[in-house]
């Protein structure tokens, strides 16, 4: 399937979660409504037609005004990928988990509220993953300042 | 060895060089206790050619056994332990000299090869690894990282910068990773330590076992 027929078909399936695509990127885009993420993932696993099966990643990006969370799809069987946008406030961003939808979004999902400071609802198990549970801060944020120690060792180089 | 016949006990470091400064001295000025160490160590040398005992210094035995078999902990951390197994691989082959017995556990063990980032995570577990060895014991820091944080020295909000910062380093084998080659060269830097102890230095700074010192704060 062509990107401009998943859009179309994702359009006319559910009008109200799709603010906007892009297929002229190397990845084509499509920017959806945070409040529809998982009828949106839902459907793009399940519909014959589009047969997501594999979330190839989650991942947030901090565009300084707001959040991004993007997640990336492929399609085994129709051999097409997607990858979805979805826009969060900048103070507290929340969004629905998809980790019952995608198992592998699972660890995804910890790794991005790690590092970026979102808030995956719904979400098994939202604890740190890679950095200790006493850490302060998300260190891929913008404006992330490294603590000058971490329980008595010191950061200088 | 201990002298203990003055009044005061007296550490002499080194029995060879002990035994040479006395030969040295003119016969007169000799005292009667010196004239009777050096009968004592005549008389032990003579005895030993006869039943065919080797006299050496106490120190010279530790030293050479302690060098030519030290007991690594397997602990890797990152690409730097790939390197670390190539150099108990044939074509390397640590155990060549003699430090080829990895031990799964830090109680058997006194050398730790810290082979990786060490991130303050880890930290804490690298200290407690180090902590549970027995003395006398070893860290050889393998690696950009150990030794300074590497890559990770401005930016790595998450990398202790160098090892040194939580544990004592003894020998420190720059490269990213290190070569095979570069790690068997810090191992026979850190026999030439480990050549310079004497047992006298040991027991001052209180690394036998019943005189141990405090580990490091950390």
């Amino acid at each position: 399937m062509e990107a401009k027929e998943i859009f179309e078909r994702l359009k006319s399936r559910l009008p109200d979660a799709v603010r906007e695509s892009c297929a002229e990127t190397a990845e084509p885009y499509v920017v959806i409504d945070p409040a529809h993420v998982r009828s949106v993932l839902t459907l793009l696993r399940d519909d014959p037609a589009l047969r997501f099966e594999m979330l190839l990643l989650v991942t947030g990006v901090d565009q300084l005004e707001h959040f991004e969370v993007v997640y990336h799809l492929a399609s085994l069987s129709h051999g097409h990928r997607i990858a979805l946008k979805a826009t969060l406030a900048h103070d507290d961003p929340h969004i629905g988990s998809v980790a019952a939808i995608y198992p592998a979004a699972n660890w995804h999902e910890r790794e991005t509220y790690d590092l970026m400071g979102i808030v995956f609802d719904g979400h098994p198990n939202m604890r740190r993953i890679l950095l200790p549970d006493d850490w302060e801060g998300h260190p891929l944020r913008k404006d992330y300042v490294a603590p000058e120690e971490y329980h008595g060792v010191s950061n200088e180089a | 060895m201990i002298d203990l016949s003055g009044d005061k006990p007296r550490v002499v470091t080194r029995l060879d060089r002990e035994i040479d400064r006395i030969r040295r001295k003119a016969s007169a000025a000799r005292t009667e206790q010196e004239n009777r160490i050096l009968t004592l160590f005549d008389q032990i040398c003579d005895e030993g050619l006869e039943r065919n005992l080797l006299v050496a210094p106490l120190d010279l035995v530790f030293n050479w056994a302690r060098a030519w078999s030290f007991w690594p902990v397997t602990f890797g951390l990152a690409c730097c332990a790939i390197e670390m197994m190539a150099v108990g691989a044939p074509k390397s082959d640590i155990d060549r000299f003699g430090a080829g017995a990895f031990r799964p556990t830090p109680r058997q063990a006194d050398l730790m090869i810290v082979a990786g980032t060490v991130t303050h995570k880890m930290a804490p577990r690298v200290k407690r690894v180090y902590d549970q060895m027995g003395e006398p014991r070893y860290v050889m820091a393998m690696g950009a990282c150990t030794i300074g944080g590497g890559p990770y020295a401005i930016h790595g909000y998450h990398v202790v910068k160098g090892v040194n910062k939580i544990l004592p380093v003894d020998v420190y084998v720059p490269g990213c990773p290190p070569r095979p080659e570069a790690l068997l060269d810090g191992l026979f830097r850190l026999q030439d330590k480990v050549r310079q102890d004497t047992i006298a230095k040991l027991w001052r700074e209180g690394f036998l076992p019943w005189k141990r010192k405090k580990s490091l704060k950390g």
